[in-house]
């Protein structure tokens, strides 16, 4: 199955889902509408057979229009090759939907995720800090993070 | 002689703090706080080529309960300050600490948010070792001024006069976060 072979099923399954697409070193990547990753999700899993999800991470674009993304890296065991999907995720509030349901492994990503970035996942199932400790009041990985930290933000034992 | 009949008596006059604190430099068991890679050389210390038994340390236990030096050996995260300090104190006294290498001592190459900037700001450190990690020998160097320096403690004066075993070193400023980076 090539990219041109996925981008086209897809395509044609989500006629308006797809807002963009690259290729980069042979795996193609996919920008898709936050309302459609579910469903697209889905159906690259079952109907493409992209089975084994790597990877969830997020990134802070650090510019007004959509600032946040979340990037999934999935793997096909059956056709050896990799898709990324990408969504975008607004400032002020974001949130995407959880791909637990089709990825278990998923949980711990979107954990992870959520602890940097502070990129909330609509229906996880436990979506807790994975990292920093539970009181911890901020998103390290954004980018307006210092990188030494706020003061006092992480308290110590006393001496 | 009166000295001579007492040595072929089997007898020896010294002072008490020497007794003690000679029974206590060369029986040393360390807590082994290995966090990351500093661990290893910890752990090539306690093996035959450097054998840390020749010092009288070589019963690493891993319980803080009977442990008298506990060696912190890695990174030293916010997260794992609690515990740190917890394993700490549940050492009986008298307890000492060498902190190994870069990170434990001052943060070293993780100037970062999650990481403390070394351990003395939140457990009182007898010796520091340097070194990315320190090399066994840097660890038995280290193990050797801890025994110079409790071979020089006055024991028993401390205990007469009612003062507690570990003398409380001064408080330290709270750390200062340097906003740099990528702060706008």
């Amino acid at each position: 199955m090539t990219n041109q072979e996925i981008l086209e099923a897809v395509g044609a399954a989500f006629p308006d889902g797809i807002l963009g697409h690259g290729e980069f070193r042979e795996d193609l990547t996919l920008l898709i509408r936050k309302e459609d990753l579910l469903r697209i999700a889905g159906f690259v899993k079952r109907d493409l057979g992209f089975d084994l999800l790597i990877d969830i991470l997020g990134v802070d674009h650090f510019r007004a229009a959509g600032r946040f993304e979340v990037v999934y890296n999935v793997w096909s065991l059956l056709h050896k090759r990799y898709l990324r999907l990408k969504v975008p995720a607004e400032e002020e509030h974001p949130v995407v939907p959880t791909v637990t349901g089709i990825w278990p492994g998923a949980n711990w990503h979107e954990r992870e995720t959520f602890d940097m970035f502070g990129i909330r996942f609509e229906g996880h199932p436990d979506l807790r800090r994975l990292y920093m400790p539970d009181e911890f009041e901020y998103y390290p990985l954004r980018k307006d993070f210092p990188l030494m930290g706020i003061p006092d933000s992480l308290p110590l034992p006393r001496r | 002689m009166a000295l001579d009949t007492l040595q072929r008596d089997g007898f020896l006059t010294t002072r008490l703090d020497e007794v003690i604190n000679w029974s206590r430099k060369n029986s040393l068991w360390p807590m082994p706080m290995g966090i990351s890679c500093c661990a290893i050389e910890m752990m090539a210390t306690a093996a035959p080529r450097f054998d840390i038994s020749r010092f009288g340390s070589e019963v690493m236990r891993f319980t803080p309960r009977q442990c008298d030096v506990m060696i912190v050996a890695g990174t030293v995260t916010f997260k794992m300050a609690k515990v740190v300090r917890k394993i700490y104190d549940q050492m009986p006294d008298p307890k000492w600490v060498i902190s190994m290498g870069a990170c434990a001592s001052s943060g070293g190459m993780f100037r970062s948010y999650s990481v403390v900037q070394g351990i003395d700001q939140f457990i009182p450190v007898d010796v520091f070792v340097a070194g990315c990690p320190p090399r066994p020998e840097a660890l038995l160097q280290g193990l050797m001024e801890l025994q110079r320096k409790i071979a020089g403690d006055r024991t028993i004066g401390r205990l007469l006069h009612g003062e507690p075993i570990r003398i409380p070193a001064p408080a330290l400023p709270p750390a200062q976060s340097s906003m740099e980076g990528l702060s706008s």
